[in-house]
């Protein structure tokens, strides 16, 4: 990483250069003003920058060279998967049959899209154990909602219109209290117990005639399989609900154990996290929902079904509408449907196996070093405290950002809430055995620091481009727009 | 069988099995019980070797009639634009495409940069005070401010004419719907949202109005008078807009937009069958708080130098949970980036000469339609789509010209069914005037347009 001040594009602005090459106009001109009424002609001209084609090629390297990837080093970040994301990918969505047809255009002329949305919708179901998979969630938050607006209507559907409250429990992701709410409910928290899993008890205390559904990432936010999950589906359809499953963390059960036979009634998946998506800085992602067959009769508009040919279906009146306009982030869902044509059954499998694998060997290595909160097996990803660390007057936030100095991204930090101090690390199967013993080797190092030199680890990051910075005046003082001075 | 994404040796397995302490990985998946564990094998297609999987993707592809090839006229919310050949280079720059979330700020300065840069252009186009770091696309951004209009005004009426998309208008109502939000429709009225019936659903119980600016059919609404119509019954005033032809047009925010939303598709972003492209949400400053998504700040570091992080992230789902003003977490931030990368390509000159180019290039397609004898159904100002009237289907027509090497335009008859036989038509820079005049060729050559106005 370089460590100049960089500009912003603005700064770079000079009248007269440009960055781009249109053919001159070759139709008749007409006089603008005389057909749009000049109140609607705009009078001031937005401030874009006016820089020159290698002045962007530059900037935005520039930019990239201040930024981590996958690409550039390892990226443990619990709950997120930051698997290698495949070149071959890339270059399959970009072909012009893929990237450069429109979405309205008759069915007849995108077939083939149109199979490989089928096909790709087929193996998510038989991955996950559900009879049918809508593609057009957005993303993971998007596919919660769509799947509660499923839930709602199929107990709506069935005269039952009190059913007011999603369970979450308190490792549970944001999103999913956040979707509730979007989706018109009350979210109720359920408890963990001593071992990191669903308290059963405490399940069975909020689980009444009110709840539509309880909301589980199987294993979950501590990476630990959740023993219990018969008895907890149990529990909830007894009263009536719905089970809802979470797929953050899919990673961890390709092969070897299916949503659908877990009980669970509607499943997303994060394209972008389990199927290489790739992560794109924040997004874009897809989040496809599988259904058990009750709950087909409400899925988004339109569904994909295969006759003598593909087409999409809009005549669905139990269908809880559009959620999306479209089919979905159809490209994303070309490079997840191309890595499963890489895998195949055989590889998924043993993408779950190495991951589990990896994670538990780290965990293991760090044990002596580094609190471990819950000492069983774990899945694809574990949780540490850094309470010990604490007590020497070092943070888990500082851990995080000495990790900087090495060149790692650091893994999720204070989540879940659950645990003090957390640190979340997933390892995820792409990555060797050499980099998994370096970062541990690291991560004993930063240890020693924390009782030897503290203030090496306080006043981490030493490398990077900036220091910490001032993300309270951010906030008090928003600066949110560049604003020319004069 | 070896997999090239996975490193793992059988020596790894060895040595890191006895780490752990264990004899076989089995052991580690001994807490999934007996009852679900998955035992036979995924029934999924085989794995292809990566010649045989490049050669099956492209035969898929291959199966559809893409816009390189055709001479597209369809529009209806995606557009065929000029995408500059950068574009695509730096959204390779894998640094920006395999990052995450910019959650840790110091090793993500180049992503937060850019995408404080976006904000900032979004913010010039729209004339608003603050834009977000983006939203899914177009359509759940026209929802989410539909949601924020009834959060903050406490009302539970949202107004939308039905010149807005009508995928738009179908994804606002599945959000209203979990919210217990009424909807109501506004009709329209040669191509323009009709101000009476805008009066008169209009009351102290809307929360917001959302209109299309140009709107669907391509016509440009009287923001002005719209506006005094919802800020009258102190309602909030959303406008969507495609951010393209506001390089031309006057920005709602000059007309006291309260929320601009839209899609910066237009903007170097493939059309991609639909997704993913790009929702944009931008405000006025006395909502910056209420905004949904991810928000970037400029600061400074312990040194004093400038930096930039998320911010404002009281609002968001990971902080407030089921307080949070929208349930969003992953947005569409490379799309963002290709977005910035295009409009800094244009800049200032560029994005105003292709949105003039668009008016004159659409402003002769009509002409040259009407002078062969078709209809053309709106008689307003227009930007660059405009409809026509058919006396066929639209849909008998398109395959007419598919053979001709053209996409035709949007059979208006699938989402409205008083246009039945009449088509939207757009026009972008990309068309050159022999594909434009060819279009009008095809066109009067056939019978079931041509006797329509003779």
């Amino acid at each position: 990483m370089r460590t100049e001040h960089q500009s912003l594009i603005f700064e770079l602005s000079k009248p007269g250069r440009v960055g781009y090459s249109i053919p001159e106009l070759d139709v008749p001109e007409v006089n603008v003003e005389s057909v749009i009424p000049s109140d609607y002609l705009r009078s001031e001209e937005p401030e874009l920058p006016e820089v020159s084609e290698l002045q962007i090629v530059r900037h935005y390297t520039a930019l990239s060279n201040r930024n981590h990837g996958v690409d550039s080093g390892f990226y443990p970040l619990g709950s997120c998967t930051m698997k290698y994301n495949p070149k071959i990918n890339e270059d399959v969505a970009r072909f012009p049959g893929f990237s450069h047809i429109h979405p309205l255009q008759e069915e007849e002329t995108v077939q083939g899209a149109m199979e490989m949305m089928y096909r790709l919708q087929t193996s998510l179901a038989e991955i996950t154990g559900m009879d049918e998979v809508t593609l057009q969630p957005a993303a993971g938050a998007h596919g919660e909602w769509t799947g509660l607006m499923m839930i709602r209507a199929y107990h709506e559907a069935n005269g039952d219109f009190n059913r007011t409250k999603v369970i979450v429990p308190d490792s549970a992701h944001g999103t999913n209290p956040a979707s509730a709410t979007v989706a018109g409910f009350d979210s109720i928290t359920v408890k963990s117990d001593e071992r990191g899993l669903v308290d059963l008890e405490d399940l069975k205390r909020v689980v009444d005639q009110d709840v539509a559904a309880l909301m589980l990432t199987n294993p979950n936010t501590l990476g630990l399989f959740e023993e219990h999950i018969l008895e907890m589906a149990k529990i909830v359809h007894e009263a009536g609900g719905k089970l809802y499953y979470d797929g953050a963390n899919a990673n961890a059960i390709l092969g070897f154990a299916r949503p659908g036979d877990m009980g669970f009634d509607v499943v997303h998946l994060n394209l972008h996290k389990t199927f290489t998506g790739p992560h794109g800085g924040g997004g874009p992602g897809s989040g496809p929902v599988g259904v058990k067959a009750d709950l087909i009769p409400f899925l988004p508009k339109p569904v994909l079904v295969k006759e003598d040919k593909y087409k999409f279906e809009y005549n669905r009146p139990q269908s809880i509408g559009r959620v999306k306009p479209f089919y979905g982030n159809f490209g994303i869902n070309v490079r997840a449907f191309t890595y499963i044509m890489t895998m195949g059954p055989d590889g998924l499998r043993q993408v779950s196996e190495n991951a589990v694998l990896n994670a538990n060997y780290m965990m293991r290595r760090l044990e002596p070093h580094f609190d471990l909160p819950f000492t069983q097996h774990c899945k694809h990803e574990f949780v540490l405290s850094g309470r010990r660390q604490k007590k020497l007057g070092v943070r888990t936030l500082d851990i995080a950002k000495r990790l900087l100095d090495f060149g790692y991204h650091p893994p999720t930090i204070y989540f879940p809430l659950s645990v003090e101090e957390a640190i979340m690390i997933e390892p995820t199967e792409t990555e060797s055995k050499e980099t998994l013993d370096e970062f541990i080797e690291k991560m004993i190092q930063i240890a020693k620091e924390a009782e030897e030199t503290p203030e090496m680890v306080q006043e981490a990051p030493h490398t990077t481009v900036v220091k910490r910075l001032d993300e309270a005046t951010a906030a008090r003082k928003p600066i949110l727009k560049y604003t020319k001075q004069a | 069988m070896t997999f090239r994404y996975l490193p793992m040796t059988d020596q790894d397995k060895k040595e890191m099995l006895e780490t752990i302490g264990i004899e076989t990985t089995e052991e580690l998946f001994k807490d999934i019980p007996e009852e679900v564990r998955f035992k036979g094998r995924l029934d999924i297609e085989e794995a292809l070797p990566e010649p045989q999987l490049v050669k099956e993707m492209g035969r898929l592809a291959a199966m559809n009639k893409n816009t390189k090839d055709y001479a597209s006229f369809l529009g209806a919310g995606v557009y065929d634009h000029y995408t500059p050949s950068i574009v695509n280079h730096m959204l390779l720059r894998s640094e920006f495409y395999t990052a995450y979330t910019p959650y840790q700020p110091e090793i993500s300065q180049g992503e937060l940069q850019a995408i404080f840069e976006f904000q900032t252009m979004i913010c010039e186009l729209t004339g608003m005070d603050v834009a977000n770091s983006s939203m899914y696309d177009g359509g759940t951004s026209l929802a989410e401010a539909g949601l924020l209009s009834a959060a903050q005004t406490r009302r539970k009426k949202i107004v939308v004419s039905k010149s807005v998309h009508p995928e738009s208008r179908d994804v606002l109502k599945t959000y209203a719907k979990g919210q217990h939000l009424e909807v109501v429709e506004v009709d329209v009225e040669n191509g323009l949202t009709s101000l009476n019936g805008l009066r008169s659903a209009v009351d102290e119980e809307t929360a917001c109005v959302i209109v299309q600016y140009p709107n669907f059919f391509g016509q440009i609404e009287p923001l002005k008078e719209i506006e005094e119509i919802v800020h009258e019954n102190k309602g909030m005033f959303v406008v969507s807009s495609n951010p393209l032809a506001l390089g031309a047009l006057t920005p709602p925010g000059k007309f006291n937009a309260d929320i601009v939303v839209g899609d910066a598709q237009p903007f170097g972003i493939a059309q991609g069958f639909g997704g993913p492209h790009c929702g944009y949400f931008a405000v006025t400053k006395k909502l910056m708080r209420k905004v949904p998504g991810r928000l970037v700040g400029q600061t400074v570091d312990e040194d004093g130098k400038r930096g930039f992080v998320l911010t404002l992230q009281a609002r968001e789902q990971h902080i407030r949970r089921d307080k949070a003003t929208s349930n969003i977490c992953s947005n569409q931030a490379l799309n963002a980036l290709a977005a910035s990368i295009a409009m800094t390509a244009l800049g200032k000159k560029g994005v105003k000469e292709v949105a003039l180019q668009n008016i004159q290039k659409a402003h002769y397609a009509k002409k040259v339609l009407e002078d062969k004898g078709l209809k053309a159904a709106f008689t307003g100002p227009f930007f660059n789509e405009f409809v026509i009237e058919l006396k066929c289907s639209a849909k008998e027509v398109n395959q007419k010209l598919l053979e001709s090497g053209i996409i035709g335009g949007y059979d208006l008859g699938l989402s409205y069914p008083e246009l039945k036989n009449h088509m939207l038509i757009a026009v972008t820079e990309m068309r050159t005037k022999e594909e434009i005049d060819q279009l009008a060729n095809v066109l009067e050559g056939l019978s079931c347009v041509q006797n329509i106005s003779h």
